[in-house]
């Protein structure tokens, strides 16, 4: 398992530097670029915005350069957009509020979702099932961006509880809105997944066996369902544990929390080149370390899987 | 505990309120009662990308400037230039050199005086290439000598055409006189810059802590795209009369969620969207307002090459024109109470009156009679329309909006088919740049309070002009405006010719409306440019 | 049981002994009643969905709002790109759910008749949830299946890959389907297809990784049966309670980011809308006393994705393998 651990980091190497080269390819192929505005800049001013930027440069020698940077000094570059900032200072300033409201989300939205899902199979077919059903449904109904003004407008202008939007640092009356509307629908989803992959684990023979050797139900179920019924879930929390720490662009732009969830969208608008580099390397070397995860996971809740 | 607080807090304020020292909780010229609380909270769009002076390029971010540094001259209330850090200023006779006597008791928030020394180098460091800031061109349009070269890379900065002639006097020579100079100093761009500072924090010069500033407010908490924060200078020369304690810029990018955030008294200040005016303006009379702004909407029609042959036909551009009802746009789409144009440049710029045009003095019904006639002079109708056109709009809901009632009027009236297309802003812009449309949103606003900035427009060398309109009546006009005394009867005529000819089809003037909490006072309503300074703000007792 | 089971790499063509030949006769009829069970699964599906009263339910529902989507339109006063512009001015008040006006589902922001526009747009966003579903279905299910099932480097490559899928920007892939093609309602389902499947690629993956080393499937393999038969034959019909579910979960995630893709420019173009652009719209005015204009869409919506839950999971009841 170690020597397979130590491969699968390796190989991750090569994938983010193939990574980049993709979106140098993509981003230098999309219209405009950083500095175009409204008001055209006069051509010198604009040379000596790129120049400045290395920007005339030919792009394997900006790939080059870029890979150099981060390599060497762990140097991201400087932000297009954000003419004072650069994406290292973007990115500890954003990460850690993401990483705040996204993992407790996730948190919230797993354990009751898995909860809610398996309790829903055990007693399939009841009351009890179609509560819970009911209850993923209202909240799968609702998109974030519905539920973020409703949340809004009820909490903050209504009750005066919550503030309506900020970060503060983190404090807990800012964090409770957005994690409230992030981790709602995702919530939603893992109690279908769980409920439905458990309904089938329970129906599957070695259960059957199980139970007819007269085990307490409970037993069955802790001991012998759980695990083989949380594959699906695993593989569906990978994804999501890395989206929901990254932020959601909705949740960061309706709460202004000044997270690195808007950035997704808002440097792909401004053609901020190297913000947009800096989140999309984050964001694939999370994913690539959480698909890891999973697959550990995976082993250890299926001794029989080899890799 | 709790109770013995308010009692002791009541007697004291009972006692105090009788004293002298109460004194300070009333405006010193009005006479009204003060809040305690003089906090100032107010939303931006989106997070601005710079607060250096030199480098800040957006509305927002000038506000953020234009509070926490003072350059030479300030605007008042009713956007008249009075003394900053000059208190006096005057231009030789053919306007091109000027000459700014700066105050003496003006300090950096470090307590160093303010020299006129700091405004050559921060004027050096806009134009120097190493700075490489996107307002580099604003040293350029403020004609100082050398600037272009400089900008080019041919000179060194320090050839700029600014000399501190001493600690107090500064010198600007012009390549060509302008007369509205003392107007172009109320910028960010020619704010002041603390040479020391910059060079000791590089880029991170402007992170609280670090900054240094000589405004009224220094920055105390930045974080960016959530909150900015800003206190009281005690340094500033003004200080004393200074009431607001503090500036919170909160950054709320949906307008919806930042008018619910109004009514949930979190923010002061906060844009109306668009069509919600009238309610709010019943619902919150006090705090509703709508004033003019300098921005004209209007849409482009392409006639360069690539565009489409029949809208070089200047009947068919006229017909489209007249069929577009402004008035619906403006009462039941805008409704912010922005006039409909049928100029381009907007009626509020100074010394500027738009020309009586045909088309305004006719009902609508006239007009769309006019339009129907036009195209069929032009060889359409009903049964023989010209193949549908392409309107490009960046993607806003106001945007959408107007294009979808633009494109009904025509369809009904003239059986004319347009295809809408949104697109994302950089798109939008490089499309519009390049003439890939038949017809394209646009949206121009004056960089100084003067016609030129709008009719420059119209003329076939601008590089601003993305419909490729082409008249050289106009631009004779335009050169002879330079030159003129009076300019304003050249304005008027370019203004014409270009409404008869259809240059471009001009839509309505901007307004701002905003909703402002009633106990804020001291706002600039008559600023055309609404700039604030909230120095000049303060908050009364409810 | 596992011991009756031949390891792979025993050659079958020649049968050492009495027990392996016996071993790889048990093969072959495990094989072959695993095809037998592959034709008849359909059958039986079909037979336990259509006992299952809340999914046949759900999908008459389903059915109703197609119906509605076709027959609706002529009960309709007004088109859905006409303004109506003697109540354009006061939609709060004049802009009402009327039978009186003709307006059966209000206004929406600039004065278009409602009801005729959420007809449309149901109708686009059924289209795009449900092709974008089934994309993902069928890219994810073989993509995924596959990578699990042949493992090792190959295995690898192709989540790696995935994993690049998933990060590169996806606003800058939308922005330059838009510039390099005509916008068109092919050009939105590349679009949404091009992302839908990567999740379900992963999911699947996950099983198949467990299944693979289910008797059934050694048993397969030992018969000699190629690895795209097997994943067709074996693999996928264990996974499909995953999959199914999974997909409707992914019809409101792809009837959501069409409005998205619509934002950047590329897309569903005005005068045409579709429900997630309602919602959006009906979301941002909810507090100018035109709640209808959230009301309906979301209802609509929310009577898809309800009837798709239901169906989804009438559909895992009848297709699990083991529940019989």
């Amino acid at each position: 398992m170690t020597s397979y651990i130590i491969r699968r980091l390796l190989v991750a190497i090569p994938t983010l530097i193939l990574l980049v080269v993709i979106c140098y390819l993509l981003m230098f192929s999309a219209p405009g670029g950083p500095f175009t505005s409204e008001r055209p800049l006069p051509p010198q001013v604009m040379a000596n915005i790129e120049a400045q930027y290395g920007l005339d440069q030919p792009m394997w020698k900006q790939i080059w350069d870029y890979l150099v940077g981060i390599v060497t000094r762990f140097d991201f570059g400087p932000s297009f957009a954000y003419r004072d900032r650069d994406v290292n200072d973007i990115i500890q300033q954003g990460f850690p509020v993401t990483l705040t409201y996204g993992s407790i989300a996730f948190v919230l939205a797993t354990v009751v979702g898995v909860a809610l899902g398996v309790m829903a199979a055990i007693r399939h077919n009841t009351v009890l099932d179609y509560i819970a059903v009911g209850a993923t449904f209202s909240a799968q109904a609702l998109p974030n961006f519905v539920m973020a003004p409703i949340l809004v407008i009820v909490f903050t202008w209504q009750l005066g509880w919550l503030p309506g939007g900020g970060w503060a640092g983190g404090q807990w009356q800012y964090v409770i809105l957005p994690v409230v509307a992030l981790a709602t629908s995702y919530m939603a989803s893992i109690a279908r997944i769980a409920r439905s992959s458990m309904l089938e684990t329970l129906n599957a023979n070695f259960i059957r066996t199980a139970r007819a050797k007269g085990l307490p139900e409970r037993t069955v179920i802790w001991r012998h369902a759980m695990k083989p019924a949380m594959m699906p879930v695993v593989s569906y929390l990978g994804p999501t544990f890395v989206a929901m720490i990254t932020g959601s662009v909705v949740i960061d732009l309706y709460f202004s929390t000044g997270g690195i969830g808007q950035l997704y969208v808002l440097s792909a608008l401004n053609r901020d080149y190297s913000v947009m580099l800096g989140i999309t390397i984050l964001y694939g070397a999370l994913t690539i370390l959480f698909n890891l995860v999973a697959d550990v996971l995976y082993a250890w809740l299926d001794p029989k899987i080899r890799y | 505990m709790q109770h013995g607080r308010t009692l002791i807090a009541a007697l004291l304020a009972g006692t105090v309120a009788a004293g002298p020292l109460w004194a300070q909780a009333t405006h010193p010229e009005t006479g009204e009662t003060l809040a305690e609380d003089q906090t100032f909270v107010y939303r931006a769009l989106d997070e601005s990308p710079s607060i250096d002076p030199q480098k800040v390029e957006d509305v927002d971010g000038s506000k953020i400037v234009r509070n926490l540094f003072e350059g030479l001259l300030n605007t008042d209330a009713e956007g008249e230039v009075v003394p900053g850090v000059a208190t006096e200023w005057e231009a030789s006779d053919d306007r091109k050199t000027w000459t700014f006597t700066l105050r003496e008791d003006a300090a950096w928030s470090n307590g160093e005086p303010v020299t006129a020394e700091d405004f050559v180098y921060a004027w050096q460091r806009a134009a120097d290439p190493a700075t490489a800031s996107e307002y580099a061109w604003y040293i350029q349009l403020m004609k100082i000598v050398n600037a272009a070269e400089i900008i080019a890379g041919e000179m060194e900065p320090t050839e700029l055409g600014v000399r501190a002639v001493d600690d107090r006097t500064l010198e600007v020579s012009l390549t060509e006189g302008v007369p509205y100079f003392d107007q172009m100093v109320t910028h960010a761009t020619t704010f002041p810059a603390p040479r020391a500072v910059i060079e000791e924090h590089g880029d991170e010069w402007t992170r609280p802590g670090n900054m240094v500033s000589n405004g009224a407010y220094v920055l105390t908490e930045y974080v960016p795209g959530e909150r900015l924060e800003m206190e009281k200078n005690p340094e500033y020369w003004d200080a004393e009369n200074v009431i607001i304690e503090r500036v919170v810029r909160l950054v709320i990018n949906d307008e919806n969620q930042a008018l619910t955030r109004w009514m949930a008294d979190e923010v002061d200040w906060t844009l109306i969207p668009a069509g919600q005016f009238p309610r709010l303006k019943e619902e919150h009379p006090d705090a509703a307002t709508s004033v003019p702004e300098l921005c004209s909407y209007y849409y482009w029609i392409n006639l360069s090459e690539s565009g489409p042959e029949a809208l070089k036909d200047a009947r068919v551009r006229k017909a489209l024109s007249l069929a577009l009802d402004r008035n619906v746009i403006v009462e039941n789409i805008m409704a912010g109470g922005q006039p409909p144009a049928y100029t381009f440049t907007p009626e509020a710029t100074a010394g500027y009156s738009p020309p009586e045009v045909e088309a305004e003095t006719m009902t609508q019904a006239e007009r769309d009679e006019m339009a129907k006639q036009l195209m069929q002079e032009a060889g359409y109708g009903p049964d023989n329309p010209p193949p549908p056109f392409e309107l490009i709009y960046n993607t806003s809901e106001a945007h959408q909006k107007i294009a979808i009632a633009a494109s009904q009027m025509w369809k009904q009236k003239l059986g004319v088919e347009t295809t809408l297309a949104n697109q994302e802003w950089t798109t939008y812009l490089t499309a519009r740049g390049n003439q890939e449309f038949d017809l394209a949103r646009a949206a121009w606003c004056g960089d100084y309070n003067e016609a030129s900035t709008f009719v420059e427009l119209l003329t076939t060398p601008s590089e601003y002009n993305d419909g490729k309109y082409s008249n050289p009546e106009i631009d004779a006009l335009f050169e002879e405006a330079a030159t003129s005394d009076d300019p304003e009867q050249q304005y008027q005529e370019m203004e014409r010719l270009a409404a008869e000819d259809t240059a471009l089809i001009p839509i309505y003037w901007y307004t701002n409306a905003f909703m402002l909490d009633p106990a804020i006072k001291g706002w600039p309503y008559e600023n055309v440019s609404q700039d604030w300074y909230a120095k000049d703000l303060y908050r009364v007792a409810q | 049981m596992p011991g009756s089971t031949p390891r792979s790499g025993i050659d079958l063509r020649a049968p050492q002994t009495a027990r392996e030949v016996e071993n790889a006769r048990i093969a072959e009829r495990l094989a072959e009643a695993e095809r037998i069970k592959g034709r008849s699964l359909w059958q039986d599906a079909g037979r336990r969905f259509i006992r299952n009263r809340a999914a046949t339910g759900a999908l008459v529902v389903l059915a109703l709002v197609v119906l509605f989507t076709l027959v609706g339109p002529f009960f309709a006063q007004w088109s859905n790109e006409e303004i109506d512009w003697a109540r354009m001015g006061d939609i709060a008040v004049q802009g009402q759910p009327s039978l009186e006006t003709g307006h059966y589902f209000g206004l929406d922001p600039i004065g278009r008749d409602l009801y005729a526009r959420t007809i449309q747009a149901t109708r686009t966003s059924l289209i795009v949830g449900v092709i974008g579903a089934f994309v993902a279905v069928v890219i994810g299910t073989l993509y995924g299946a596959t990578s699990g099932f042949v493992g090792g480097w190959i295995d690898n490559v192709m989540m790696r890959t995935v994993d690049i899928l998933v990060s590169i920007p996806y606003m800058f892939i939308i922005i330059l389907l838009m510039v390099m093609f005509e916008r068109s309602f092919l050009m939105l389902f590349v679009g949404i297809g091009i992302i839908s499947w990567l999740d379900m690629s992963r999911i699947v993956r996950g099983q198949t990784l467990s299944l693979r080393h289910r008797e059934f499937v050694e048993a397969a393999h030992a018969a000699g049966v190629g690895w795209f038969k097997m994943v067709l034959r074996h693999i996928v019909p264990n996974l499909l309670g995953v999959v199914v579910v999974f997909a409707t979960l992914l019809v409101p995630q792809m009837i959501l980011l069409e409005s998205f893709i619509s934002f950047l420019g590329l897309g569903v173009q005005e005068p045409n809308t579709s429900l997630g652009r309602l919602i959006s719209e009906g979301a941002s005015t909810i507090t100018y006393g035109t709640i209808w204009q959230l009301a309906f869409p979301l209802f609509f919506f929310l009577v898809v994705i309800i009837s798709l839950f239901f169906v989804g999971d009438g559909l895992r009841d009848a297709l699990d393998p083991k529940d019989r």
